[in-house]
């Protein structure tokens, strides 16, 4: 049978000839696959901003803002997330609305968690209802409906931090911000309420044209004016002498600060203008005489810290080494070919790989285990603080019930002021000591000195009283002589 | 049909090497075989090595080749065939940990190269062989790339 192996040879080849064709076609998809990706990269790279709608500096709505910055509206919007952190974040707790408060959700209650706090605050309206902070995106409906709006009137001042009022501010003071700033102090907080749509949005820390960082709180700029004078800076104006670096902190700091409302007018000012340590606050409300409130127990003339974040910042080593409360609370995160400020603000400790380990090389765990180390201290420091302020109160209500002497009485009050004061300092304070923590130790330890002098104050024992900061050397200590 | 089996495969192959050609050089390929620092951030992952790299205190000595290949030809050019497939597949799908964390064994690689250069000061603080050898970026890490 001639042929048959010429057959054979000619259908190997064949064979040969199809395999070599299936597999350059594989090959070519593969490739043509890769082209493709390669290409899409290489657009990822090219500008990606699309200016959909024109932004003025009358646009508060964020959603509008969002159609030409959807990632970071996507991520602002992600702040209605309720986290938990070892010391901060909120739980949510679900209620039943009621027609005074519609909300279904709200965070725990500091309170429940920890009774002291209504001893410390008694007469104030915190020791009535006091949650831990929920994200930015509930700040305006906390603050609405929190059960303090029923037992005390509070002025429109609180708009400031719960509500973007840059544009209310300029309709109100028919286009002069600061002119509408100071009206919208004196409204009650309902009626200021009805001017104001959203919680902190876009155009209060970005300008509508050039999206740089901006600050839009006259609080701010006055507090931080009177802030640079103290240190020989004449006439600072925030919005054209800070650097970039320095907004990245600024825009944040024009709330989460200590503050109080000065005079009838209820003009929101920050104390400042001795400096920002707890001392130079306290030296401040010394020299310009306020009272949050009187203690119900004690009588005392007493002050609340708040939420003093920046103040506390200021004093830690990432504030020293020009690290901005953005740098770790809005870390840089890829999106394509894009690095943008990660507008989902929240704990670090959430995000430590974006947050911490862009500087830090060391491990996740290793990082938590650091935070919570120094938090636990404090934490525990906090704690004795609170017991031994608690104990004071306690000895003042029951020496007043006794009658004592009107000098001893007040020494002890003064006392009960400045301890309540600078605990307080550390305990509002969002970040259980990890801002400063040398400096929140170096608080709590005065606090409680403070505490104890009081004691001893009320069973007439010479004091050496206020002083704060660097005071005791070796031999010359601030425990008193017993003759 | 038979008879046309022989130019399909062959217009296939064709195909595929036109196609790879293009993409090669699409993708400026034949950059890598080269020191060019630029062409490391041929994908814009690199953007701010690159960045960095032009800041720092080597710059005007040492190419990223320079501390991240070992000496010699054939270590340097096996070593960028691996960083080279491992950042391909990285970058090609997508999945990779950000902030980026440099291998072991590039780490390693890096380790050497300081010495390259910097040998004749530093033998004398070096550890016994065998043992643990002291990091010269764990202290000196901004040279490289400024912060």
């Amino acid at each position: 049978m001639p042929g048959r192996p010429e057959r054979r040879e000619r259908f190997g080849a064949t064979r040969a000839l199809v395999l070599t064709g299936i597999a350059a076609v594989v090959v070519t998809l593969a490739v043509v696959a890769l082209l493709v990706n390669i290409f899409q990269r290489k657009q990822e790279a090219r500008n990606p901003f699309y200016r959909v709608v024109e932004l003025t500096d009358d646009t508060d709505d964020p959603a509008v803002w969002g159609k030409n910055f959807p990632q970071q509206y996507d991520q602002y919007r992600r702040t209605v997330d309720q986290v938990r952190t070892r010391y901060g974040g909120s739980e949510a707790v679900p209620r039943t609305p009621s027609e005074a408060d519609p909300r279904s959700i709200v965070a725990q209650s500091r309170l429940e968690e920890d009774g002291r706090l209504k001893t410390i605050w008694a007469g104030y309206a915190f020791a009535t209802d006091f949650r831990e902070e929920r994200g930015h995106a509930y700040m305006l409906e906390d603050q609405t409906f929190t059960e303090r709006q029923q037992v005390t009137k509070q002025p429109g001042t609180c708009m400031n931090c719960h509500a973007s009022v840059y544009v209310p501010f300029k309709k109100l003071g028919g286009g002069d911000l600061v002119k509408g700033f100071e009206a919208m102090n004196q409204m009650p907080y309902f009626e200021a309420r009805k001017l104001v749509n959203h919680p902190v949005a876009c155009i209060d820390c970005h300008a509508s044209d050039t999206m740089a960082l901006r600050v839009t709180r006259p609080a701010f700029m006055e507090g931080i004016r009177a802030l640079k004078a103290s240190q020989g800076v004449e006439n600072y104006d925030v919005n054209t002498m800070a650097s970039r670096q320095e907004m990245r902190a600024f825009v944040c700091g024009q709330c989460h600060v200590e503050y109080y409302f000065k005079g009838t007018e209820k003009r929101l000012t920050y104390p400042w203008s001795k400096g920002l340590k707890v001392d130079e606050i306290l030296a401040y409300y010394e020299e310009n005489p306020h009272n949050d409130w009187t203690h119900a127990e004690t009588g005392a003339p007493v002050l609340k810290a708040q939420h003093p974040e920046f103040e506390m910042w200021n004093q830690g080593i990432h504030a020293r080494s020009g690290v901005a409360c953005a740098d770790c609370h809005m870390p840089y995160v890829r999106v394509g070919a894009m690095k943008i400020s990660d507008h989902h603000v929240r704990s670090p400790v959430l995000n430590i790989n974006n947050a911490c380990q862009t500087c830090h090389k060391w491990s996740e765990e290793e990082l938590r285990a650091r935070v919570y180390t120094i938090q636990d201290r404090v934490f525990n420091l906090r704690n004795r603080a609170m017991e031994a302020l608690v104990a004071l109160i306690a000895d003042i209500r029951e020496a007043r019930g006794r009658g004592i002497a009107e000098g001893h009485l007040a020494q002890a009050r003064r006392l009960q002021r400045h301890a309540q004061f600078m605990l307080d300092f550390v305990e509002a304070e969002n970040s259980m000591g990890f801002h400063a923590p040398e400096e929140a130790l170096r608080i709590l330890a005065e606090a409680i000195d403070f505490s104890r002098q009081g004691q001893l104050a009320l069973r007439g024992v010479p004091v050496p009283g206020l002083k704060t900061g660097a005071v005791a050397r070796p031999g010359e200590g601030t425990t008193p002589d017993r003759r | 049909m038979l008879r046309l089996m022989p130019a399909l495969a062959a217009s296939a192959i064709g195909i595929a090497t036109a196609i790879g050609g293009y993409t090669f050089v699409y993708a400026r390929g034949y950059s890598y075989l080269s020191n060019d620092p630029q062409a490391c951030a041929n994908c814009h992952v690199m953007d701010d090595h690159l960045r960095a790299w032009t800041r720092s205190s080597h710059h005007a000595v040492a190419v990223c080749n320079d501390c991240h290949t070992p000496p010699g030809i054939v270590p340097k050019y096996v070593t960028k065939a691996i960083n080279g497939f491992n950042h391909s597949v990285a970058f090609t799908t997508g999945r990779f940990p950000e902030p980026l964390r440099i291998t072991p064994r590039n780490a390693a690689v890096t380790e050497q190269a300081c010495r390259k250069c910097h040998d004749a000061i530093v033998f004398a603080i070096e550890s016994p062989p065998g043992s643990e050898q002291i990091s010269c970026i764990r202290c000196h890490f901004t040279v490289g790339h400024l912060e």
